[in-house]
């Protein structure tokens, strides 16, 4: 057995004795999230595993398992493995799953904890920026007996990257060179030189050894020449980031507007930084109306302060336009909002960012459509070097601009993480992307007032007298669209309804005469024809499109942009034997002889909508029939 | 600069967790929460009553049942619905009805006609587009990683690597027509702090968790409390007046219960953080039915 001399959970003996007391100790203990970085070699799986055994997180029977298998298949002799009681990973690991990020529970007298974990090497960047995200400290492992490596570089560049205050340089495994200060002070003035380098202002360094237990609940014997404080002590003492936030202007991302009744208004966020009282004067961004704060509603009654961290509910003095996207701020200093950034990328994803194109992004409770231009640069993780790069591949790093549909109301990373941090997902597959941190706005919008247009929407369409619409037509080469969406538009006209018909002639020769048939140029068609249609219903239009759109993606990816309601997918369909059978253009006998590549149907998948709107099938119709029924559903929706 | 408040750890947990209601009703369609009377099922509807006051809930309760619940979970499910002014939603599988399905005969097909197939059925049903559900991260090690929003095929399948890296408070809930997911907005929750928040906040829980006389059987090892006339006696079985409890609670027969004096919840409490072994991670009834089988989760697409 190795020393247990410090428990640092002493609180056995009052639960037995006085449960009540126990618990209203317990009840008043803080929380603080922190990752350990450190390959498995550095310890790291050793230290948690010894936090989790001080702090009792460890029951006796697990302890038997663990002692049979730390002389089984343990790496420390006839010692306890602490690694063992955290590598439940490594089954899974082997499995194929991705593990990025495990979380770990453990509480100490004064403090609940929660560990980010973050096992493997592949990916390591991903995995410790999604850790980090959430950390109010990082611990950096160091083996006493290698010094500061190209990993301790790596973890504190991305530690450092994700804006943790508080670092602690753990130099562990300082039995193996017998406790020495001199090892010690010659690694912590390493690392001073590297951490000054890359900008990271402070950090705590410690001796210690995870698997002996020095330092960690106690000062050990064994490092009399350290005077700073054991590790849990440190832990349980530094100040965690939602208290720091406190300090800081009053900011709150509107999450949901709380209205159940016409007398009751409120508006239902997270405090991202600051305090809020009853009587504050507060500014609603990006409009840039002001009102004061007149109630602070929770179910357990209105308090008198909301602090950074506290989920509630503020109510206005004044009615006024607020609503989910929105910022609460101070009146006084509040944030600016701008379209165009300067930013940092993490890129998460197998697909590299695609220059130019669209992405959501994410940013507090904001949701916009942004494009990302090439990288300024990229950096390597292990050398800081800044690199050129066209692209970020997955776990890159880079500085690009970004710019944005709308504006965002936003403050730089650095001064506040909710109201800077945000994610890219891919507006066709839906996945995370990446993590990105706001450094600066380009051009800063000449008035935070965002002026919305005099003639709104509504107002074009009432003009027109109708609710404007998007017919979107998809269908094997020949199955009918084009004659079908022809007879639609007519009778559409007859009826005195503003509508327009874009289909490949079109386009094709003007808009997008500079797209090819690469994969890429096809999203490209398809999302530039969905942005004209998204233009022409904004004007009031009822919009006509017919292209064979094969991919269920890109249909979903202009579903997306047009307003709930007004977008009728409207399946054609015709059999591909029956649409080759008429091969009005000749086209399929080209494909079928080879002379055609990439022809949907042949050599090119068609993927059939699964849920469509409306489904036209033209062995059982004809076009007049077809028209009719679209009409009949457009119309029986007006 | 006034003196800075310090949250305490249950503050920030409940924070956490409204946050993410909000997010999830702002941005899904059709959620709902499934509630399954548990103690966790307790502590998330709360949070949803706080999450939203003085709204209700905007969203319905959907108890996925087997009808061989424990009678006082069913006396609580409909107090809960009725005080929290939420639509509850009942489902059971219709073919496990008309075919007799119970845990006495049919074993682990009870569990699968029952709470996998009566689920997907449900969910399928309405149409509901997120899930909340009640499973935490400190359950079981192999949960330690999982993300607060999992995504789901159309077909409830789950593509374990294809979950999305999830980093501070921003949930992407993007998904196409079809897909849906589970949210677990209690993840960072532990045991304790599942027990404290009740005991502060006074939280109605089943009375099965606390002490009392109750009649019970002893089955290969376990505890079976004889909870209604459907429980089929073998010869010479006779049930016994014992002091018992339950750590959790599913299909009563599935059930088993430990022997204990504790009434109240410190007393509770007391008893779960003085236990020297992992037993009372529920043991009894991983091996089964219960709501802390975590392979039982994992069937019922939880995970």
């Amino acid at each position: 057995m190795t020393e247990t001399a410090d428990p640092i959970y002493k609180t056995d003996a009052l639960i037995a004795e006085d449960i009540d007391a126990y618990l209203e100790a317990h009840q008043h203990k803080s929380l603080l999230r922190f990752i350990t970085c450190g390959s498995v070699d550095d310890g790291k799986s050793t230290l948690i595993g010894r936090l989790l055994y001080d702090s009792k997180m460890i029951f006796e029977d697990q302890l038997a398992a663990l002692e049979a298998d730390s002389k089984r298949v343990g790496t420390q002799g006839q010692e306890i493995d602490f690694a063992l009681l955290v590598d439940g990973l490594a089954a899974e690991r082997e499995q194929g799953i991705t593990i990025d990020v495990a979380y770990r529970f453990f509480t100490t007298e004064k403090r609940k904890f929660i560990v980010a974990d973050t096992p493997g090497h592949e990916q390591y960047t991903r995995n410790m920026v999604t850790g980090a995200s959430t950390a109010d400290l990082a611990v950096i492992l160091i083996d006493a007996r290698k010094g500061v490596l190209t990993q301790t570089r790596r973890h504190s560049y991305l530690a450092h990257l994700i804006g943790i205050r508080n670092i602690v340089l753990a130099v562990n495994k300082m039995d193996l060179v017998d406790y020495s200060q001199q090892v010690f002070d010659d690694i912590v003035a390493d690392y001073t030189a590297f951490a000054q380098s890359i900008g990271i202002e402070s950090f705590v360094p410690m001796p210690i050894s995870g698997f002996k237990g020095d330092n960690i609940t106690a000062n050990s014997a064994n490092t009399p020449w350290y005077t700073g404080k054991p590790l849990i002590e440190h832990l349980e003492t530094v100040e965690v980031d939602v208290t720091a936030d406190q300090a800081k202007p009053f900011r709150m991302a509107v999450q949901w507007v709380n209205r159940p009744n016409l007398d009751f208004r409120g508006f239902s966020g997270q405090v991202a930084t600051g305090t809020v009282k009853p009587g504050d004067a507060v500014r609603v961004l990006p409009s840039g109306k002001t009102s004061t704060v007149s109630r602070i509603v929770t179910l357990d009654g209105d308090l008198e302060q909301a602090v950074a961290g506290q989920s509630v509910t503020l109510c206005f003095a004044d009615e006024i336009d607020c609503s989910r996207g929105d910022v609460i701020a101070i009146a006084d200093t509040p944030p600016e909002a701008a379209n165009q950034f300067e930013s940092t990328l993490v890129w998460m994803s197998d697909e590299p960012l695609h220059v130019g194109r669209a992405y959501w992004m994410k940013l507090g409770t904001q949701m916009v459509s942004v494009t990302v231009q090439a990288p300024k640069y990229v950096v390597n993780v292990n050398t800081m070097e800044h690199l050129a790069a066209k692209t970020l591949e997955l776990n890159a790093i880079g500085v690009v601009e970004l710019a944005t549909d709308k504006p965002v109301v936003f403050e730089a990373y650095t001064q506040n993480r909710t109201l800077g941090g945000f994610i890219l997902v891919d507006k066709i597959n839906n996945n995370t992307v990446a993590a990105g941190m706001l450094h600066f706005s380009l051009r800063r919008a000449q008035n935070v007032h965002w002026q919305a247009l005099d003639i709104s929407r509504d107002a074009h369409a009432n003009l027109k007298n109708q609710k404007p619409a998007v017919l979107w037509f998809t269908g094997l080469s020949g199955s009918g669209k084009s004659t079908i969406a022809n007879l639609v538009e007519k009778k559409l006209h007859r009826m005195n309804r503003h509508t327009f018909l874009l289909d490949g002639d079109n386009v094709r020769h003007g808009l997008n005469k500079d797209l090819g048939f690469t994969e890429a140029d096809r999203i490209e068609n398809i999302r530039r024809v969905g942005e004209v249609a998204k233009l022409m219903a904004d004007a009031g239009l009822i919009v006509i499109t017919a292209f064979i759109s094969p991919f269920r993606a890109e249909r979903e990816m202009v579903r997306a942009m047009i307003p709930d309601g007004e977008f009728f997918e409207i399946f054609i369909d015709t059999p591909l034997a029956e649409a080759e059978k008429r091969d009005v253009k000749g086209l399929y006998k080209k494909a079928r002889a080879g002379d055609l590549k990439n022809f949907t149907g042949i050599d090119s998948p068609y993927e059939a909508p699964d849920s469509p709107e409306v489904r036209i099938d033209t062995t059982k119709m004809d076009a007049e029939a077809a028209a009719d029924a679209i009409i009949e559903r457009l119309l029986g929706w007006h | 600069m006034t003196d800075k408040k310090t949250l305490t750890h249950l503050e920030r947990l409940e924070a956490e967790s409204i946050h993410i209601m909000r997010e999830v009703v702002a941005e899904a369609e059709k959620p709902v929460m499934l509630y399954s009377v548990g103690k966790d099922s307790a502590v998330m509807l709360h949070l949803a009553r706080k999450a939203f006051y003085p709204s209700p809930p905007p969203f319905p309760l959907l108890h996925v049942d087997t009808t061989w619940k424990f009678r006082a979970m069913y006396e609580l499910r409909d107090k809960m619905a009725r005080e929290s002014g939420m639509e509850l939603l009942v489902y059971q599988n219709p073919e496990a009805k008309e075919r007799g399905i119970n845990p006495f005969d049919h074993g682990p097909l009870h569990t699968d006609m029952w709470k996998t197939e009566g689920l997907k059925q449900a969910l399928d049903l309405y149409g509901f587009d997120v899930a909340f559900g009640g499973a935490r991260r400190d359950e079981e090690k192999s949960r330690a990683k999982e993300r607060i929003f999992s995504f789901r095929t159309s077909t409830h399948g789950w593509d374990p690597k294809n979950q999305r890296p999830e980093l501070w408070n921003l949930y992407n809930a993007r998904k196409k027509k079809g897909e849906s997911i589970r949210v677990f907005p209690i993840s960072n929750w532990t045991e304790l702090d599942i027990w404290q928040y009740i005991h502060l906040n006074d939280i109605p829980i089943v009375p099965l968790y606390f002490s009392d006389k109750r009649p019970t059987v002893e089955r290969d090892g376990l505890l079976l409390m004889v909870d209604d006339e459907r429980f089929p006696l073998k010869d010479g079985e006779e049930p016994v007046m014992r002091s018992i409890r339950f750590r959790t609670l599913g299909c009563y027969p599935l059930t088993g219960a430990v022997e204990s004096e504790a009434k109240t919840l410190p007393e509770v409490i007391q008893e779960m953080l003085l236990t020297t072994t992992s037993e009372r991670q529920g043991r009894v009834i991983d091996k089964d039915g219960g709501d802390a089988s975590m392979e039982k989760k994992k069937q019922e697409g939880y995970f």
